[in-house]
């Protein structure tokens, strides 16, 4: 119950205070926490148009299904509105029908963009796109600048010197929710890669594998909202150590990180590749463990635009998604991989040498322990976002207190990780998306459910909320 | 200061010299690791310091000379955003710094002047100085970058708000510290307030102010590599993060033997402005 009406005697209502506290009221945090878009004049008719197709859809369905106006109606007045549809929609893939009979929009707003990108293998379709034709195929002059650090990367994107940006997947959501930053409504409409990370350590913990044995060591991962800090602090976590007590962790740069190892400032890091892989070539550390082995299929970095640029350039915003995910797709296919890192480890680009762009993209590695490993799936690509995953990242923010109090998971997910949008331009590109945007994940052996996520951050011993 | 022998002094310092890079080229000379023990698919994977079990070492003086040579045999290329030649790098950084320095310097001196000679306005501003001054201009970064929204005008402003104190601080010092005779005469002769100002207390506070000019200039360029560094896309200072970002020390070497070139060229520069206009007593 939440609201001007909420019960003053539940213990969890707040009087004139909004569950997180942040707010001055339980609706004025809803309402944050909604994130809904910036409303302006051409997007109230964009979405008369949407529902008006919708509704022609509908009907469509509608009178196939029931022949004649008058078996219609007395169904209708039999069983009420909503039930019906609800009927309709249990027989019919109405949402499909919906979503094939609405188009993107053709024209090009705006074709010279600029978008920034963080120097890893992650980055990889953002950065192919480029020297591989991807952006021009599709319509559009794209430059892609390299940017220092993630807190750069996202200021430039929030002050619009890009149009779109590599980041990191849970920066959209913390973004939208306003954590460490003002709120403002961003969207992921692309996963860029899953997998491709790893724990990495100083040659000298060789006989120190079990995490049970890193009390007291230092640890750096690239962000504070990254996957690799949640997967870090989970990974520790299931070997009973407390992350904020047991071990520290320190925000660095990718590019320190290796830098770091060799000072002997850190322990190991949960860092991108190339890094890993450098410090391997670099005689500093070896891989303890690759991140797939801890949730094989984990999303890491994401393509993310602000709500606002795809309201004012929906054109530029399709064929720009477009050319992310026909890059997405050729950078997943394993004969084009060598290719790939040849055209990205160029000085323009990530400035590192080909054999280690190479061994993180065909997975046969040196693993810095005198072995050399094959791991096809070491990285790869798959561009479709998962709303489980976004809900998956939300309670692993709530766990640590990144976030406090109570947020509506699926809404957030929904409204932040575009899956139609990814799913309309996979179809439009001859590729086949899921059906659904939610699914079960598996980390480290334990099933996520995104139908119940507190439940699920209930189960954990270890956390801060 | 004694001004004989130039030429003792010069042969001292390139002894010096060949004593420093001949130690550093010895250093790098030392033996690596130990035999080669892993299997040569292993070894094709890593780098050559890594197959014998050692770490990458620290370059040595001829490879930095050659990459040396290799940056100055052509500084000027671009081959796309992200690749361009030390030469391009360093007019960018140049540009900023002497874009943000002359902002400092139309600032700094006018208010150092009117400070200097009102002892109202020295009381009054005094504080807000003491407190501003010894910020690193680099904790002014989050806030330019939140407030200007643009990383190229943020890095401009850093160096605006470096540069700014020195020379207004000496501004008003010398300015301030005119010998009361000179003005005394100037009111004797019925000059007028800006006659004075221009003829008598700014030649006289001109070898002050160009200290502080001098002084700014040298923070300036010391930050500007750190600004760079921080906020990326060009200039000298992203050329360093570039090649630290690839570990590659020999560029590093580079562009620090470059950046202290230049830093002295401007100190250089200023040094003579202002043994132009000094005048002894």
């Amino acid at each position: 119950m939440s609201g001007p009406f909420a019960d003053p005697f539940d213990p969890k209502t707040a009087l004139r205070r909004c569950s997180c506290g942040r707010h001055a009221s339980q609706v004025e945090h809803d309402r944050a926490l909604a994130c809904d878009p910036v409303e302006t004049g051409t997007e109230a008719t964009e979405t008369d148009v949407e529902a008006l197709s919708a509704r022609i859809v509908e009907t469509a369905v509608a009178k196939a299904v029931f022949g004649t106006e008058a078996r219609r109606r007395a169904f209708l007045s039999l069983v009420g509105k909503a039930t019906a549809a609800s009927v309709l929609a249990a027989f019919f893939p109405l949402d499909a029908a919906k979503e094939a009979f609405a188009q993107a929009p053709r024209t090009i707003e705006k074709r010279d963009l600029r978008i920034g990108f963080i120097p890893i293998t992650c980055a990889t379709p953002i950065i192919m796109a480029h020297p591989m034709g991807f952006y021009a195929k599709h319509g559009l002059n794209v430059e892609v600048i390299r940017t220092a650090g993630w807190a750069v990367i996202r200021d430039r994107a929030l002050n619009r010197e890009y149009d779109a940006a590599h980041m990191l997947s849970p920066m959209p959501l913390a973004i939208t929710l306003g954590v460490g930053s003002n709120p403002i409504p961003w969207t992921m409409p692309a996963v860029e890669n899953i997998n491709g990370q790893a724990i990495t350590l100083a040659n000298k913990h060789r006989d120190r594998r079990d995490p049970k044995d890193w009390r007291g060591f230092r640890f750096a991962v690239p962000f504070d909202f990254s996957i690799h800090n949640y997967l870090l602090r989970y990974y520790v976590a299931e070997a009973g150590l407390d992350p904020d007590r047991d071990i520290q962790i320190r925000a660095v740069p990718p590019p320190e990180m290796v830098a770091n190892l060799r000072a002997d400032n850190i322990d190991g890091f949960l860092g991108p590749d190339p890094f890993n892989q450098r410090a391997v070539f670099d005689g500093v550390g070896f891989i303890h463990i690759l991140t797939r082995e801890l949730w094989d299929g984990h999303p890491c970095c994401a393509f993310a635009v602000s709500r606002a640029f795809i309201t004012e350039n929906p054109g530029t915003y399709h064929a720009l998604l477009r050319a992310i995910i026909e890059a997405t797709a050729y950078a997943s296919n394993p004969a084009n991989r060598r290719e790939v890192a040849a055209a990205i480890s160029a000085q323009n680009y990530l400035n590192q040498p080909v054999t280690v762009v190479e061994q993180v993209l065909t997975g046969t590695f040196a693993d810095g322990l005198g072995r050399v490993q094959r791991v096809p799936n070491r990285i790869d690509f798959d561009p479709f976002p998962w709303h489980s995953m976004a809900i998956w990242i939300l309670t692993q923010m709530k766990r640590w207190g990144q976030i406090r109090g109570d947020i509506n998971y699926a809404q957030i997910a929904e409204q932040v990780f575009l899956a139609t949008d990814a799913a309309q331009a996979m179809r439009e590109l001859g590729l086949s998306p899921p059906e659904r945007t939610t699914r079960t994940h598996v980390i480290m052996g334990k099933t996520f459910d995104p139908a119940d996520p507190e439940g699920y951050l209930a189960s954990f011993a270890i956390r801060r909320s | 200061m004694r001004a004989a022998r130039p030429f003792a002094s010069l042969a001292l310092s390139f002894l010096l010299l060949a004593i420093f890079v001949g130690v550093w080229q010895l250093s790098s000379l030392t033996p690596r690791g130990g035999e080669a023990t892993v299997d040569p698919e292993y070894a094709a994977l890593v780098g050559a310091a890594a197959a014998t079990g050692g770490q990458t070492p620290f370059p040595s003086p001829l490879e930095v000379g050659a990459r040396i040579l290799e940056h100055l045999a052509d500084p000027f290329y671009v081959r796309g955003t992200n690749d361009q030649g030390i030469g391009v790098q360093l007019a960018y950084s140049l540009g900023r710094v002497l874009a943000g320095y002359g902002i400092a310097a139309l600032v700094a001196i006018p208010l150092g002047f009117v400070i200097g000679m009102s002892p109202l306005l020295y009381g009054a501003l005094n504080p807000f100085i003491q407190v501003l001054r010894p910020i690193s201009p680099l904790a002014w970064m989050p806030l330019a970058l939140y407030t200007i929204k643009d990383s190229a005008v943020s890095s401009i402003f850093v160096i605006f708000i470096c540069s700014v104190w020195p020379m207004l601080i000496n501004t008003a010092f010398g300015v301030a510290s005119v010998r009361r005779e000179w003005l005394n005469v100037a009111r004797t002769l019925e000059c007028s307030t800006l006659r004075t100002a221009f003829r008598v207390i700014l030649p006289a506070a001109a070898p002050t102010i160009m200290t502080g000019m001098r002084i700014s200039i040298g923070i300036a360029w010391l930050v500007i590599v750190a600004a760079e560094m921080l906020v990326g896309g060009t200039g000298i200072g992203y050329f360093v993060w570039n090649q630290w970002n690839n570990l590659s020390l020999a560029d590093i070497v580079t562009a620090i033997l470059v950046i202290g070139l230049v830093g002295m060229v401007l100190d250089q520069l200023l040094a003579m402005a202002t043994r132009a206009v000094s005048y002894q007593e």
